[in-house]
């Protein structure tokens, strides 16, 4: 009842393209913007913050980054791990060489960087579509990691391998929102306005003819070059963007989430991580990639929790590759009942709730 | 269904497209053998033939999609051996396809949206933020494609995705696309196969009408004679990859060789 | 400098000074090509059947292998276990058939592809689930000692792994050209409406491609997890089947095992003579990078057929 946009009319062409064009919606998006930036911080404790909401975040933008490149664009990657390290560690390589850089430039430019490694490693995919792509992006993954890995150089020759963030505050302000001063609250408060900014302006992209470039080659790539858009600007471009979010999403889960970092956290797995998220949650979907980062976030939570509350005593070892079994089951469950995902359960749940009570 | 373009007092003007000595092969295969053929400026110029005569090749190497071994194509003066699909379309090709082509995950606004796509000049910034200069050109578009789905009387389905529409809606929007490029030479290949006598009366009316209002020159492939005889200026007929006639579609109709293509008389003779 | 030189100069130095060692290498690589290729071959088989690129098949090599070893820990003897282990993968292989491609009939390439990235994570998860994740020995009996060739030091167990990968294709080859099954294989891998309409039945032919496709994994499963025991870094070294398949061609079965030794040779030799310039374990991205950089020139691979694209 309370859902119904009967009366709400459109009277141009850009009230018609508004992002949530149904006046409960916007409601509801701002209700939501409100609790996470209000409620959130002030009624959860640090344990909660750094175990869920972090990692909802990070990976949220992450998947956001996948999600323009192989649900837009159509063009499948297993880097994204690889470029999640690119983006830590041109972060780290940032901040300290140039002390003085700003903390904002450092995240935007750590994503610029991956943006570049993301363009060079997308070059195959002029040639190449589909798993031949994917198994190229793998050489992304392992070589990038690699390299960090060897060369000491990224880690500032540090004997361990791992990197830490520096100490750095908020642009005009001394409040520190990296290195061990910062409160848990502020690195949230922090990533939230990078991700919500983030967000708005994928969804800004692929409402324009940018998105729509890269749809058309998703869905008949020789059809799109015969009407006039390029392939090698299109792909490289949703490459070089992608990689831009997935580097902001590695520098924002060194620098925030985890305050230091090893390369090995952005192995293969990470990857999978990543693409299993944008499956579960909506290829093509922007707010697809936040349900899906947040199921598979908070699915193994709930996993290593349920056993006790069930009073059932599981070794961690099994929980975990009972984990493996869910994630793989539940991979295959979406690709066969709805491939596209949990966005579109939502699409649907909400055209149910348009009509009802009434149905007819 | 009786206009022909003369009738119509539109003025049909100089050769924009010469084809000229084109011989295309795969492997061993030849599909095109040594045609040559022109087409003026605000005609309407069908290729006929049997199956596998090389029509759908010919659209494809004057659109760049194939490269032919032999021969030049000369469009607006300029000739050409080779060219990518996107800069024939940059240069105001057009087409649509025998089996459709559309963007099948997109709305029928958005497939249509796409075809304005090279004259969408705003940057990734400017479409990032959206608000300023990115609405206002993806707005200014918007009104030109709203006049197309006015035209092609789509507008119930404009956010349909056009996966779930029938198949000759789809048709149309694949019209609707290529329209939206305002292309100057509009290929069509076989834009009424499969359609029903209403739906192809439609579409000849549409084909006209783009012909007649926005004077745009039309290759057009399509196996219903009536509709060919009717509607072309002139027609080239093609059997086996060589070129067998050339001309209005009164003396085609008379031309024994076409007649003996048709009639399956043996080629060995 | 240095680095320059450490890149193109003394490697070749070295390989002048001992040929016979770079001979050794070399051998070292084609035969742990071998490897690979056999890992390769059943991705082949699987795509050349049914159009599927089978992800899973580096979980199917390891769980086949656990699967082995874990009823071997029970006390059965080797042929029981083995016996088992086939009537297993077979099991797994009607699963799948029922249970995934069955569903995902008529689905795009990618979203199969992406289908049996969870049968990956599912029988990764399952097999550790049952068989424990501890490393498992596997003694098949044949020695890993080097043996004296003319000077040449080569493992006894690489030769056999190349003799077993040898009869495993022979007996593939007479199946696929000899037998009324192999011959309806073909035909499904043509054209596969085709061979529905005469009669071949698709959704056999499948459990059957699936179950052979893991009889090999089985057979590449005992022979790495013989050399490196049985554990999760098996589904690692699977993945080194991708670039294989990259080089030779998906289809092509020569061209799995071109692929494998080409891969084998040039990430060993790639190693032992240049990892020292790059800071070691190169052979981690080696083998990638060479499918990449092939794959700009020659993207069919080596033996695979050129796509002609048509609207």
């Amino acid at each position: 009842m309370l859902y119904r946009e009967a009366g709400q009319f459109k009277t141009s062409y850009a009230r018609d393209w508004a992002i949530f064009p149904i006046a409960q919606d916007r409601i509801v998006i701002l209700g939501l913007l409100a609790i996470a930036a209000v409620a959130v911080p002030v009624l959860s404790n640090d344990y909660w913050i750094g175990t869920i909401f972090m990692p909802f975040l990070v990976m949220s933008m992450a998947a956001l980054g996948l999600n323009l490149l192989t649900g837009y664009a159509g063009q499948l990657s297993l880097g994204t791990g690889g470029f999640m390290a690119t983006g830590a560690f041109a972060a780290y390589k940032l901040s300290t060489a140039f002390p003085g850089m700003p903390i904002e430039a450092v995240f935007l430019l750590s994503g610029v960087v991956t943006a570049g490694v993301g363009v060079l490693f997308g070059i195959p995919s002029l040639r190449i579509k589909g798993f031949y792509l994917a198994v190229a992006t793998l050489a992304a993954q392992f070589f990038l990691l690699w390299l960090y890995n060897k060369v000491p150089w990224f880690t500032n020759y540090s004997t361990s391998g791992v990197i830490s963030a520096p100490p750095r505050t908020i642009l005009f302000t001394d409040i520190y929102v990296t290195g061990p001063q910062a409160a848990a609250s502020t690195k949230y408060l922090f990533a939230l306005a990078l991700v919500a900014i983030l967000a708005l302006a994928a969804k800004n992209l692929v409402r324009s003819s940018i998105g729509r470039r890269w749809m058309a080659v998703r869905d008949m790539d020789i059809a799109a070059e015969i009407i006039g858009i390029k392939p090698l600007q299109t792909k490289l471009s949703a490459f070089a963007i992608s990689s831009f979010y997935c580097g902001v999403a590695g520098a924002m889960w060194a620098f925030l989430y985890t305050g230091s970092v090893e390369p090995l956290a952005f192995d293969i797995n990470r990857s999978f991580q990543v693409l299993f998220m944008i499956i579960i949650g909506g290829l093509g979907s922007i707010l697809g990639s936040f349900l899906g980062a947040g199921f598979i976030i908070a699915l193994p939570i709930l996993l290593t929790n349920a056993p006790h509350l069930l009073g059932l005593d599981i070794p961690v070892d099994v929980v975990s590759h009972l984990e493996f079994m869910i994630f793989g089951a539940l991979i295959i469950f979406f690709l066969i009942v709805e491939p596209h995902g949990l966005a579109r359960l939502w699409q649907i749940l909400k055209e149910k709730l348009r009509l009802w009570p009434f149905p007819y | 269904m009786s206009a022909t373009g003369q009738d119509t007092g539109r003025r049909i003007g100089d050769v924009v497209l010469k084809v000229d000595n084109i011989s295309l092969s795969f492997g061993g295969v030849r599909a095109l053998t040594n045609i040559s053929f022109t087409v003026r400026e605000h005609e309407i110029l069908s290729i006929i033939g049997p199956n596998g005569a090389g029509k759908s090749s010919m659209l494809n190497v004057i659109n760049g999609f194939y490269h032919p071994q032999e021969g030049v194509i000369t469009y607006k003066g300029q000739a050409r051996s080779r060219m990518r699909p996107h800069e024939a379309a940059r240069q105001g090709i057009a087409r649509t396809f025998q089996n459709i082509a559309l963007f099948k995950g997109m709305s029928a606004l958005d497939n249509i949206m796409t075809g304005r796509n090279t004259m969408m000049k705003s940057n990734i910034f400017a479409q990032a933020l959206y608000w300023g200069l990115g609405q206002k050109e993806e707005i200014a578009h918007r009104e030109h494609v709203e006049r197309i789905i006015d035209f092609l009387e789509i507008e119930s389905i404009r956010k349909t995705p056009v996966g779930r529409l029938p198949y000759g809606l789809q048709k149309r929007v694949e019209l609707g696309r290529a329209l939206a490029a305002q292309p100057e030479l509009l290929l069509l290949d076989e834009p009424m196969a499969g359609m029903n006598v209403e739906e192809k009366e439609d579409m000849c009316r549409f084909i006209l009408d783009v012909n007649d209002e926005f004077g745009t020159t039309i290759v057009l492939i399509e196996h219903d004679m009536g509709v060919v005889m009717d509607i072309s200026d002139r027609v080239v007929v093609l059997d086996y990859g060589r070129k067998l006639a050339e001309d209005v579609p009164d003396a085609v109709r008379a031309n024994q060789e076409v007649i003996d293509a048709y009639l399956g008389v043996s080629h060995a003779a | 400098m240095d680095f320059l030189s450490s890149v193109f100069v003394e490697p070749f130095v070295q390989i002048g000074q001992y040929p016979l060692f770079f001979v050794e290498v070399v051998i070292g690589g084609l035969l742990s090509g071998v490897m690979y290729s056999l890992v390769a071959l059943g991705f082949v088989l699987i795509f050349k059947a049914s159009g599927v690129f089978n992800f899973a098949q580096g979980a199917m090599v390891l769980f086949a292998a656990l699967s082995f070893a874990g009823l071997m820990e029970h006390g059965l003897h080797w042929s029981i276990a083995l016996v088992l282990t086939m009537g297993i993968m077979a099991l797994v292989a009607i699963a799948v058939e029922r249970l995934v491609l069955g569903k995902l009939v008529n689905q795009p390439h990618i979203i199969l592809f992406m289908a049996t990235i969870g049968i990956t994570y599912f029988l990764d998860g399952f097999g550790q689930t049952i068989w424990g994740s501890d490393v498992k020995v596997l003694d098949i009996g044949i020695p890993q000692t080097p043996i004296d060739v003319g000077g040449v030091f080569i493992n006894q167990f690489d030769i056999f792994a190349a003799v077993v990968a040898g009869l495993l294709v022979l007996v593939l080859a007479v199946f696929f050209q000899k037998t009324r099954v192999g011959r309806a294989l073909r035909a499904v891998a043509d054209d596969h409406q085709a061979a529905l309409s005469v009669g071949i039945p698709l959704k056999t032919i499948w459990a059957i491609v699936w179950t052979v496709a893991g009889l090999v994994g089985l057979v590449a499963g005992i022979m790495w997890g013989s050399k490196l025991g049985v554990q999760f870094s098996l589904a690692l070294v699977a993945l080194k089947a991708l670039p294989v398949l990259i080089l030779g061609g998906f289809t092509s079965i020569p061209g799995a095992i071109v692929g494998g030794l080409i891969v084998g040779v040039g990430e060993k030799v790639a190693e032992v003579f240049w990892g020292a310039a790059f800071g070691g374990a190169i052979e981690d991205w080696f083998a990638y990078m060479l499918a990449l950089v092939f794959l700009l020139f020659r993207p069919q691979g080596l033996f695979g057929e050129k796509i002609i694209e048509r609207v």
